[in-house]
């Protein structure tokens, strides 16, 4: 969920600095965005090393040697006070120092920066497949309104709206890749260092997950926004004026729906910075996400730590987008700041 | 409850209304359904949930009707007990969330000012972790007990619910019958909880509906990645994941748990579809988990 547009819609006019309104809202929002990654950073090591009682003995488990424990201690320097520790673990991270993985023994960024690459592969697609196919499911949900092809993608959108993605992703490869037909590989296999385009079928069953778990969500909210636009004086206006019905749809009605679908397509492509954790596992996607997965059950610490960052991160930037591009992308917004 | 002072206009009450639709009727079926299998399944399973029966992934082991899992327990007695634990989570998680979430949000609809800002400011951080995340963060450092899946999943949910709230009650809060309980000297509390949570019941309803189907999600995708309270309890979403390498000789591991969750979030998406649908002004079509 996100805050409501309206915010962005009343950014306060700068006119002491001169600068254009504009500028002025995206690097207050910018500001802001970074006071949330701070926040989020405090919220991540809170978690994983202010608030269990030993982080040592929650990491190696109760069996572990007095010797393992007093090595993690001194290594994370666990004995000092949490405020010191907190910012000598936030500047080994902008630094880019991430330490060394528990399990794999490598350091982080030598382990994360290849799965980066593949997870962000799998968004992007995910993300250029779903987004037109949503925009146009809905536009033509409207214009047919309450029409068979409406009604039938209604019912399918709010169907598949409710689905986990798992789930999803299960059927899926029921249906194509195990019980009923074998016509895609169920995992994705890549060689070691092979770019993540090298097994285009085994990309289909994670891409189309992703595809469904985003569309019907989109679908609906343009759809909406569509028939708003369609009922409003300036279409209307248009028409009267006799002009013909895709110069109407496409220069006067797609732009202005396309400003509120825009803060769902931001929230549903942050939302899959965490679906993908599961998607990825489910697929044996080598990403961040079974990465991150594969930590949790190792307890590797600095992994765990920098991956929840990330995502996190990610998480904020594309919030953050939304907004910005929401203004732009709304005609009666951008006049309001320009 | 005693919002009498709220009986402006008495319409029938939004779930009487919603179950006149045929979508609301259907999802109540399906979702009532499944409640009722995951809460009978255990006392109506012919095995125990962890009973060896026959040898592993066999389709048609005699005395079993889906045959045995991977590891030769009898797949519909392990189908019949994996839904409570969900299903119990997912509504304690909600509970937690609707509790919290809906005191915030109407503490910060009621003071506005700087105690609003810091109670949505302090939400955001939270909103900035897709739930998964918050959860994953969690279980990793204290393990997947019980107690923790409800709390985090419940935490992760509150400042969703928040907003909503927040959003509902900002205008109920300038109403008149306000402004007449704080003349009389009514307490904090009481405004709150008496006179503004009547008047945003559809909302909170809604809310309730969405986040008991993610929350559902959530939690069995958890149990998928292999973190459920106890190891080898019986579990749809644990059970996907074990049996999910047989699928090719023995599906039904695989097809009863992954069906059970897809009608289960499916009814309760359709009831909350015919909630939103009665109650004028509330969308959350395009909102997300």
């Amino acid at each position: 969920m996100r805050r409501p547009p309206v915010r962005a819609a009343h950014p306060r006019s700068d006119s002491e600095t001169g600068m254009p309104p504009i500028l002025t809202f995206i690097l207050r929002r910018l500001v802001l965005g970074l006071l949330t990654l701070l926040a989020v950073s405090i919220l991540v090591f809170v978690v994983t090393q202010a608030l269990p009682s030993d982080p040592a003995k929650a990491i190696l488990g109760r069996e572990a040697t007095p010797e393992a424990l007093a090595a993690l201690r001194t290594e994370f320097g666990l004995d000092r006070p949490l405020l010191v520790q907190y910012l000598s673990w936030l500047g080994d991270i902008v630094r880019g120092d991430l330490g060394t993985s528990f399990s794999t023994q490598l350091e982080v960024a030598d382990y994360i920066a290849p799965r980066v690459g593949y997870s962000f592969f799998l968004l992007v697609v995910g993300a250029l497949a779903s987004i037109p196919i949503s925009l146009i499911i809905g536009s033509y949900q409207a214009l047919k309104r309450d029409g068979r092809f409406d009604t039938g993608a209604s019912l399918s959108t709010l169907i598949l709206a409710a689905l986990p993605e798992f789930v999803v992703g299960t059927i899926l490869t029921i249906l194509f890749a195990t019980t009923v037909v074998q016509w895609l590989p169920a995992v994705s296999y890549f060689e070691e260092g092979a770019p993540p385009w090298s097994d285009p079928l085994g990309l289909v069953l994670p891409v189309l997950t992703l595809v469904i778990s985003i569309t019907p969500y989109v679908a609906r909210v343009m759809r909406a926004a569509m028939v708003e636009v369609l009922e409003s004086d300036y279409v209307e206006m248009a028409r009267l004026k006799g002009m013909d019905e895709r110069t109407v749809l496409w220069r006067h009605a797609a732009p202005n729906a396309v400003g509120p679908t825009f803060q769902v397509i931001a929230l549903n492509l942050a939302f899959l910075a965490g679906g993908v954790i599961v998607v990825e596992r489910l697929f044996n996607f080598p990403g961040i996400g079974s990465a991150l997965a594969d930590a949790v059950v190792g307890r590797d610490l600095p992994v765990v730590q920098f991956l929840a960052l990330v995502i996190a991160g990610v998480y904020v930037l594309t919030n953050l987008l939304a907004d910005v591009g929401t203004v732009l992308a709304t005609p009666r917004l951008r006049t309001r700041l320009g | 409850m005693s919002g009498s002072g709220t009986a402006i206009e008495r319409r029938p009450g939004i779930i009487r209304l919603a179950m006149r639709l045929r979508r609301t009727q259907i999802g109540v079926g399906l979702a009532g359904f499944l409640v009722l299998v995951a809460l009978l399944g255990p006392f109506v399973a012919p095995y125990g949930s962890t009973e060896f029966v026959e040898m592993p992934n066999t389709r048609n082991a005699p005395g079993t009707v889906f045959g045995t899992d991977y590891f030769g327990q009898d797949v519909l007695s392990r189908f019949l007990f994996g839904g409570r634990s969900i299903l119990l989570l997912a509504a304690s998680a909600t509970a937690i969330g609707l509790v919290l979430g809906a005191s915030l949000g109407l503490l910060a609809a009621y003071n506005r000012g700087r105690l609003d800002e810091w109670i949505m400011r302090v939400l955001d951080v939270i909103l900035s972790f897709p739930q998964v995340l918050l959860s994953l963060l969690v279980i990793s450092m204290f393990g997947p007990s019980r107690v923790l899946i409800a709390l985090t999943v419940g935490f992760s949910t509150t400042p969703r619910i928040a907003r909503v709230i927040r959003g509902a009650a900002v205008p109920v809060v300038e109403r008149d019958f306000v402004a007449a309980a704080e003349a009389i000297g009514e307490p904090r509390r009481r405004i709150l909880f008496s006179e503004v949570l009547p008047n945003v019941t559809s909302s909170l309803l809604v809310e309730a509906n969405l986040r008991l189907t993610y929350s559902v999600g959530l939690i069995a995708a958890l149990a998928f990645l292999g973190f459920t309270p106890s190891p080898n309890a019986a579990n749809w979403g644990l059970m996907i994941q074990e049996n999910r390498n047989a699928l090719t000789v023995q599906p039904w591991g695989v097809l009863l748990p992954t069906l059970a969750l897809a009608l289960l979030t499916i009814g309760t998406g359709l009831i909350g579809d015919g909630l939103s649908r009665v109650s004028a002004g509330i969308d959350r079509s395009g909102d997300r988990g």
